[in-house]
């Protein structure tokens, strides 16, 4: 491991703290949680894609037994309740803002996509609110509706929103228009493509929950909630909904099982219980079935692009084109308008120079299920264009695949791309050569030949990614429009006896940070990594924090704790040095020890802690007792995490199966604090992305707006033997700009492999003619593709 | 409709007068306060919710309460020694880092010492995978359960 000495702690795969619990039915998920007296909310969906809600007879539902109350979006309106808000405003290409249609908990005068809530009915057990929910009459007055964002943006579709009567939030765009243009005049050559990045449900094996229990007697508020970053559930829930004070709520988000980023947006269900909980003064739970989960979870991806590539005669990348539309769904989710923007056009430039980059985003509402962040959000989406247009573009130029991105990587950093962002540091050509080794690229071509006399088709795959992580610096942030800053908190409180509670604003649901961030703190002050303890997910507890995503939370998180370690380390010196009778400034700490420079004269920390606490021979003229510190850390910069990915597969013409043999990846991270679980996130990142490259795909029915893959029935998630073993391999060029020199690593799996799957088959299969395919790659569509190109190259 | 049941479960006699609609699961889970068996579908399709019957790995999500009447039930509570050491399942789990959030785990351990049970140790990685099938897990790409049920195999006595 490559970690610099003065990070004591880092680069040991210590096993996960957290992992006892859990392995012996500990842990506690939000549906676990139980509360004297709770009730049961159970949601009246819409059955419509689009429809009017004509009349609602609560009437024999509110007669069934057990019901408390049941309430519906007029209810909600009456009590001045908001909808729920978007957290990035998008300025347009005419520097209008995005439209911004209101988005009711539930739903009011009209639904707009099939599970769109329509009512809750809070009863004494599930079952019983449940069956209500049968009763419940709803007239509907169905509407046309429209699912697929091309055909929303047609003139003449139905409109989602009256208020926005094209159905576009917003056309974007990014780069500088006439620069690629001229580029594209002078071009020796120029590959397209026109690709769909299929549309994903998340599927956190968890589904979402929550319990909402007011308090009457302080007037306040306990949720518990399956959130990702319950600060940020705060305060929208809070100041731009239900229009509280933020001290009267408390938000736990407890043990999470996954979120990937459908765990990020303040949802409906919590909103409508939280507020409910007051109006029948009883706590209310609700937990989605795995249904819900599919109709009501925020949705990822869903893009449909052209992008051309100008190169010059030595496949040199002149300029780069795209134009891409972004589904949003019916209504803007808490990320919805950021992720095909500033997350998706910011990373065109990959990890290649390409001059002149112009980038535009046509968004539209439709009848489904809102869209916002998963894994990798915007990310995988410009690195499946880039790197499949890269692959086309090799082929076109009869460039092997690893020479032409070689050609084109950049190679001196810092570096300033054509879209905003400025790479701090990497070494693409590295990670490209590593990459190559772990996957025998030198032994391909007798495994390919091996593999014909079988009858079978070989193919390799490249990808070679960049991600902007750590999000974000707040001013910049600010001025492209989010509405929150992105920094992240840390409290650090050392005991009386030299123990550590850690409260950190990132969330864990997965990522091992109990783990992790207990060695960077037990590291540096030299104590047991069983002395830390990392508590997180608690608005209670917790000073503040943005919560995880964007792989954040050690570069930004894990500085902020740095920080704090920091402004502990500097008043143990000033108690040091009065004990020692010594000059603060001669006094070094290492290895758990304070020690006065060159003399053996020294105090461990746990004294140190221990005078701290009982300050009896203590400087209290000059110095608080007591050793507790909370540090804010804004990051300088997104970081950078990069790599390549090599994908090898082997394909049955006859049937179009695809079987991955080989799949290797080796990403720059920069530093590694814990190897195991850094691996552990790569593995998991690779499981959903070549999910979305060979099974997983959301349909809607074009015609009636139903969801077709509403259950693991018709929705084909990865399992055990779906998948292969993964070779991974790390490259480290540490990140300039925060202390730990670490860049983030939990979502590039899911960001570099979907192109190398694709790029994998379609080298396969381009001796047969094959030069495209969407994912999923099915064998059905594989096999489509085979006969499509046998007919063509026979006429 | 009200009707009792009484089954044994982690070798503790349990009974109680239940909705017939009750499933095993949620009798586990709220009328036994057991919250290590967790609910992650509604179509006995991932696996999470598995507990051993008699000795056989069953989906508690699928099945009702009063079907297991007088029955012997296992859940993820009751695998690890009276003294809280681990299972040698679950000790590899976390040796090899074969769970993140934690949630499938519990159904992921039962139905992984199923397999060993009905299998005995010579498990391949691709016997495993494909007796993985009816478990699914969303964070760790299944690379590191695979190693893990290989070393929990290897370490469990008298399979």
């Amino acid at each position: 491991m490559n970690a610099p000495e003065k990070q004591p702690g880092m680069g040991a795969s210590v096993r996960r703290k957290e992992d006892y619990r859990f392995l012996t039915g500990n842990g506690q998920y939000t549906d676990d949680v139980r509360v004297p007296g709770q009730t049961y909310a159970y949601f009246v969906r819409s059955p419509h894609a689009h429809a009017k809600i004509r009349k609602i007879n609560k009437g024999a539902a509110m007669k069934a037994p057990g019901v408390l109350a049941i309430f519906t979006g007029e209810d909600l309106a009456a009590d001045k309740v908001n909808g729920l808000p978007c957290g990035w405003l998008i300025t347009d290409v005419k520097g209008q803002p995005m439209k911004e249609p209101p988005h009711p908990a539930l739903a009011q005068g009209k639904v707009r996509y099939v599970g769109d809530q329509v009512a809750v009915i809070v009863a004494e057990t599930y079952l019983q609110a449940k069956d209500a929910g049968e009763l419940l009459e709803v007239e509907y007055e169905t509407l046309p509706a429209v699912v697929d964002a091309s055909d929303a943006l047609n003139p003449g579709a139905p409109a989602v929103h009256d208020g926005v009567p094209d159905n576009r939030c917003y056309l974007w765009s990014l780069g500088d228009k006439a620069a690629v243009e001229a580029t594209f005049a002078k071009a020796h050559q120029v590959t397209k493509i026109d690709i769909t990045n299929n549309r994903m449900i998340p599927n956190a094996i968890e589904p979402r929950a929550a319990l909402a229990h007011y308090h009457r007697g302080d007037d306040s508020y306990t949720l518990y909630v399956t959130s990702q970053n319950p600060h940020l559930e705060r305060l929208l829930l809070t100041a731009f909904v239900l229009g509280l004070p933020e001290h009267k709520m408390r938000v736990i988000a407890p043990d999470v099982g996954g979120g990937f980023g459908s765990k990020i947006p303040l949802y409906a269900e919590e909103t409508v219980i939280a507020w409910a909980s007051k109006k029948v003064n009883r706590p209310i739970k609700w937990t989605a079935e795995r249904s819900e989960s599919f109709l009501a979870d925020a949705h990822g991806r869903d893009h449909r692009t052209h992008a051309e590539l100008a190169m010059d005669k030595d496949g040199k990348f002149l300029g780069l084109r795209v134009k891409t539309t972004a589904n949003l769904g019916a209504y803007l989710s808490t990320l919805g308008s950021v992720v095909p923007t500033y997350l998706y056009g910011t990373l065109l430039a990959g990890q290649y120079t390409t001059p002149a980059i112009y980038v535009e985003v046509d968004a539209a509402f439709t009848n489904t299920a809102p869209v916002d962040a998963y894994r990798g959000a915007g990310r995988p989406e410009a690195t499946y264009v880039l790197e499949r247009l890269v692959s086309a573009a090799a082929r076109e130029m009869r460039l092997d695949q690893a020479e032409i991105r070689r050609r084109n990587f950049i190679t001196t950093f810092p570096y300033q791309t054509p879209v905003a962002l400025q790479y701090d540091t990497g070494d693409y050509k590295a990670c490209l050569d590593k990459a190559m080794k772990l996957a025998d690229v030198a032994g391909f071509p007798a495994r390919r030949a091996e593999a014909e006399k079988r009858g079978k088709r070989r193919g390799l795959g490249y990808s070679t990614y960049i991600e902007a992580c750590g999000a974000a610096p707040s001013k910049i942030a600010g001025m492209l429009g989010a509405r929150a800053g992105l920094y992240e908190a840390g409290e650090v409180r050392v005991h009386p006896t030299g123990s550590v509670t850690v409260f950190t604003g990132s969330h864990s649901h997965g990522q091992g940070h109990e783990t992790t961030f207990a060695q960077v703190v037990a590291g540096r002050f030299g104590i047991p990594i069983e002395s830390v303890d990392v508590v997180h997910g608690d608005t209670g507890r917790i000073p503040f924090g943005m919560g995880t995503h964007s792989s954040r939370s050690i570069a930004v998180g894990g500085s902020a704790i740095v920080k704090a370690l920091d402004k502990i380390e500097a008043k143990g010196k000033k108690i040091a040095a009065h004990l020692l009778e010594a000059a603060e400034t001669d006094i070094e700490f290492k290895d758990g020890k304070f020690t006065v420079a060159g003399t053996d004269k020294s105090v461990t920390f746990g004294q140190v802690a221990l005078t701290a606490y009982v300050p009896h021979n203590y400087p209290l003229d000059k110095l608080e007792p007591g050793l507790n510190e909370t540090a804010f850390y804004d990051p300088l910069n997104f970081t950078y995490p990069a790599g390549a990915h090599i994908c090898e597969v082997e394909v049955d013409p006859d049937t179009g199966v695809v079987k991955i043999v080989n799949f290797s990846a080796v990403d720059d991270f920069g530093n590694i604090i814990n190897p195991m679980i850094v691996q552990g996130q790569v593995h998991g990142g690779l499981g959903q992305g070549i999910g979305q490259a060979l099974l997983e795909n959301c349909v809607y029915d074009r015609e009636t707006g139903q969801l077709v893959t509403g259950s693991y029935m018709d929705y084909a998630m990865p399992r055990a033997d779906d998948l292969p073993s993964f070779k991974v391999g790390t490259h480290v060029t540490p990140c300039t700009h925060n202390p730990l020199g670490v860049k983030g690593c939990g979502e590039a799996g899911a960001i570099g492999s979907p192109p190398a799957v694709i790029n994998a088959i379609i080298d396969a299969l381009a001796p047969l003619g094959v030069t495209h395919l969407d994912m999923p790659a099915s064998p059905e569509r594989v096999w489509r593709a085979i006969q499509q190109a046998k007919r063509t190259k026979v006429a | 409709m009200s009707i009792s049941v009484s089954m044994n479960v982690n070798g503790k006699a349990v009974g109680a007068q239940i909705d017939a609609r009750m499933l095993l699961v949620q009798f586990i889970r709220e009328h036994l306060g057991l919250t290590g068996t967790h609910v992650g579908c509604d179509t006995a399709q991932c696996g999470a919710c598995t507990v051993f019957v008699n000795g056989n790995a069953v989906k508690s999500c699928s099945a009702l309460a009063v079907q297991f009447e007088g029955a012997q039930v296992t859940t993820i509570e009751g695998i690890a020694s009276a003294n809280g050491e681990m299972h040698p399942m679950q000790a590899a789990f976390k040796e090899c880092h074969g769970l993140q959030c934690g949630f499938c785990t519990p159904g992921m351990v039962m139905s992984a010492i199923d397999l060993v049970k009905r299998n005995g140790k010579a498990l391949t990685e691709t016997s495993i995978r494909e007796g993985l099938d009816g478990n699914f897990c969303r964070c760790t790409g299944y690379h590191n359960i695979v190693k893990a049920v290989q070393m929990g195999a290897a370490n469990m006595k008298g399979v």
